[in-house]
């Protein structure tokens, strides 16, 4: 009804055909829409990749709830705690005491001492001046047993440098101090989910005798320190890239930024780049690279020219994705973004060629509200992520964020193998997407 | 101590209030905030989202527009989507940056009201009360903008239900349930605010007789009708056997009347014998104390953790503003009737029963969630 009331069929201002499209940013900024699909990680399920922490956010109600509740569902309030802002804190000089007196209170209410405590304020702190510093001082002097992390709720502040992802993904590794280098260690850095094992980069550590250390396989505290002695920092997501930069600022270790790609010599680049780093010879990837192209024909034998759509939070990269599956015969029909990467030129230019009709669809324009559920659509769709899958309304998903683990040639054959997963067989759409955090428990 | 918690939740916040509450109403709501508003809002405090189309956003506020006080910002994007939407009003509500920033909202959304023609009001939201005031207050300010007009009584005895969202009742028939209930008891409904009815069943709420407010976020609409309208009220919710009746009975005498009337507070928790506590907000959980009392016998006490008129709580019924609080009443109680997150701090030797609050919960305990209206109660003490 609403749909029909609205005109919302029209999509001017919501959707592009890539020929006409600009990059970066092919939409214009105005209010926005929230699409109910929850799997990418908030700075809370981040902040729980460090084991015996403890999280205690400052900030008003309407902040707390959001992340006190992602606590709850994912069965960790035990390692969840608060601190409101109240109106006249703001303006009666009491907010750095209260968060001071707040944290020692909740500290020693605890069962058990956490190793570490995150500590997050919010925009209103950072607005109202608050001096963090001052207040983590007084409670590391209070508490020298534990490790206090300075953590940052600030979307207002989401364009004026590092978003709150990229500084929580940051600050995930604050508490390494400099350390004698591990050379026979290698960490995966800024990752929410371990990266797969069959991958060259991990194949490329094992091959190395390097031990791979990863956040996301850190069953305790010390385990999760001993990160910091290790030489080698590798990241491959966008938003993980200033942790490594800050830990080779920081502690002298080295940083390998290898962008997780789609493009098949970037890949290859990037392998040589770390098997030198690694100080082993650069293998022949013939064969890997032969078992990713044979993949994507096996996913493309099953999918045929069912429409193919991508979103954003699947991957970093899905105009890259769209790229590659366009060049090997898929039929992408569009890529779901509100903004793209500097990454992304070269493939934005490539795909412009290859399927110039391609359509860019923003997530977040208002009439994104009524273009859910597939009322666009007719006919069935393949879609990778979440909210591809909820827009064009189809029971046929990848279920994957942040390229899911998946890297390298590997990750291309693997992901090959998810779509034809995806398109034989059918998910509750509405109940699997809207569980917060994918991977991580639910209580839903 | 005050404003911080080890380990329980925190009540949706005034902004959810706000758009719960004009949801289905066919206006569009604009929450100007960064995201974090829109998200916890529509993953948490929404359970129509999924299914139920409507028109809230959030303003994507930044730090620069904050604090060079660039307010033509949003002006420019609420009319442009106003005019891609046609909403029925545009409401205007702000977080606490926008509450640092002075931002003035009533002026904003007169200017818009101006460039697009659309009824627009400002809301005084901060992200820092919780989702009672910003119920009210939206709930007033449409009330009071559309209805307007004095319309004749309807011949039969008829009602408005005022003060439901899913974040007292969820989505689980209850509301359905009241109206059933309404029926039965000898009224038509004329309006539900605001769930199931339109906005422009509302506007026809100054044909109904009485009106029943079943949460505290619609009193001050209820007391906006009866000074508009004469329409008197009354406060409680039909749960259980016995207290529907005592409710039916007063929405009778309140129509004839004239007089208004608290059935949910009428209850005495001064007495020093150890009682059953029920934490929640004050019309239903003073609703659900009647009931137990009359239904199965044990004294009750209200827990009030929110907002409330002191007019809503009966003589020994407390307020408990933090954890420790609720702790401390919950080691004096006999039993505790509560949200499964107030469990953690209810020592082991008081009986816990777990009534989810959506409110409190959001939707992690949607499934448990229970439909008391006009019926047994569950629980045997």
């Amino acid at each position: 009804m609403l749909k029909k009331l609205n005109g919302a069929d029209d999509m001017t201002g919501a959707e592009v055909a890539i020929r006409d499209a600009e990059f970066p940013v092919p939409f214009v900024s105005g209010l926005e829409y929230n699409a109910p699909a929850r799997g990418p990680w908030n700075i809370v399920h981040t902040g729980m990749l460090i084991p015996e922490s403890h999280q205690v956010f400052a900030c008003a109600q309407g902040c707390l709830r959001g992340v006190i509740l992602t606590a709850a569902e994912m069965i960790a309030m035990d390692r969840m705690s608060w601190i409101s802002v109240d109106k006249n804190d703001l303006f009666d000089g009491s907010l750095e005491r209260n968060i001071v007196d707040g944290t020692a209170e909740i500290i020693r209410k605890l069962p058990k001492k956490p190793r570490a405590i995150l500590l997050f304020i919010s925009c209103v702190h950072l607005f109202a001046g608050c001096d963090f510093e001052v207040m983590l001082d007084e409670l590391r002097a209070m508490f020298p047993d534990i490790d206090f992390i300075d953590c940052y709720m600030n979307p207002t502040m989401r364009k004026s440098g590092l978003t709150p992802d990229q500084l929580m993904r940051r600050q995930l590794y604050a508490p390494f101090m400099p350390c004698p280098a591990d050379k026979n260690a290698v960490n995966l850095i800024g990752n929410d989910r371990p990266t797969d094992e069959s991958s060259e980069l991990v194949w490329l550590i094992r091959a190395a005798g390097r031990e791979l250390r990863d956040i996301t396989l850190c069953r305790t505290y010390d385990e999760y320190m001993r990160m910091a002695k290790s030489a080698l920092n590798i990241t491959y997501l966008p938003t993980a890239a200033a942790s490594g930069d800050a830990l080779e600022k920081r502690l002298g270790r080295r940083h390998l930024y290898l962008p997780l790609s789609y493009d098949l010599d970037e890949i290859e680049r990037n392998l040589a780049r770390f098997a030198n780093a690694l100080g082993i010879d650069t293998p022949d990837w013939t064969d890997a690279k032969r078992n990713a192209l044979r993949a994507l024909e096996q996913a493309k034998d099953v999918i045929g020219d069912t429409p193919v759509e991508i979103d954003y939070t699947a991957t970093p990269r899905p105009v890259g994705l769209a790229a590659l599956l366009a060049e090997y015969g898929f039929r992408v029909k569009r890529v779901y973004t509100d903004a793209m990467i500097e990454e992304e030129r070269p493939s934005f230019e490539r795909l412009r060629e290859l399927a110039p009709d391609l359509l860019l669809t923003a997530t977040v324009n208002v009439k994104m509200r009524f273009a859910g559920k597939g009322v666009h659509e007719s006919g069935d769709v393949l879609a990778i992520g979440q909210k591809a899958a909820y827009f064009s309304g189809t029971k046929h998903f990848v279920n994957i964020v942040s390229g899911g683990g998946m890297y390298g040639f590997d990750g291309i054959a693997r992901l090959a193998q998810r779509m034809i997963e995806a398109a034989t067989h059918e998910q509750d759409t509405e109940a699997v997407i809207q569980h917060k955090g994918l991977g991580c428990r639910s209580c839903l | 101590m005050k404003q911080t918690a080890r380990i329980i939740s925190i009540h949706a916040a005034d902004t959810s209030g706000v758009c719960s509450m004009l949801y289905e109403l066919g206006g569009m709501v604009v929450v100007h905030d960064a995201s974090g508003c829109n998200s916890t809002y529509s993953t948490h405090d929404e359970p129509r989202w999924y299914r139920q189309d409507s028109m809230i956003y959030i303003s994507a506020l930044t730090e620069a527009d904050a604090i060079l006080g660039n307010d033509e910002k949003l002006i420019g994007d609420v009319v442009s989507a106003a005019k891609d939407l046609s909403p029925r009003f545009i409401a205007l509500c702000g977080a606490p940056v926008p509450l640092l920033a002075g931002t003035d909202f009533p002026a904003i959304a007169a200017e818009v009201e101006s460039r697009t023609g659309i009824p627009a009001f400002g809301l005084h939201t901060s992200g820092m009360r919780s989702y009672l005031a910003g119920a009210s207050e939206a709930l007033k300010a449409v009330v009071s903008r559309f209805c307007t007009d004095a319309l004749p009584r309807t011949d039969a005895p008829s009602a408005n239900i005022i003060g439901a969202t899913p974040l007292d009742f969820s989505i689980n028939g209850t509301v359905e349930s009241m109206i059933d209930w309404l029926n039965r008891s000898g009224f038509e409904l004329v309006s539900c605010m605001a769930m199931g009815s339109t906005l422009d069943d509302i506007r026809r709420a100054s044909a109904a007789h009485v009106n029943l407010v079943v949460s505290s976020c619609g009193l001050a609409t209820a007391e906006l009708l009866l000074e508009r309208f004469g329409t008197p009220w009354v406060a409680g919710v039909p749960v259980g056997k016995k207290f529907p009746a005592v409710l039916a009975s007063a929405l009778k005498t309140a129509a004839k009347t004239g007089e208004c009337a608290l059935p949910c507070a009428e209850r005495d928790a001064s007495s020093p014998v150890k009682k059953l506590a029920i934490p929640g907000e004050t019309i239903f959980s003073g609703s659900l104390a009647a009931a137990i009392e009359s239904d199965l016998g044990a004294p009750c006490r209200v827990l009030c953790p929110l907002e409330a008129e002191d007019r809503l709580l009966a003589p020994g019924d407390i307020r408990i503003f933090d954890e420790d609080a609720a702790a401390e009443a919950f080691a004096a109680s006999s039993v505790v009737i509560a949200d499964p997150m107030y469990a953690p701090v209810c020592p082991p030797d008081v009986p816990f029963h777990r009534l989810p609050h959506e409110a409190f919960s959001g939707r992690c305990y949607r499934k448990e969630s229970l439909n008391l209206i006009d019926r047994p109660l569950p629980w045997r003490f």
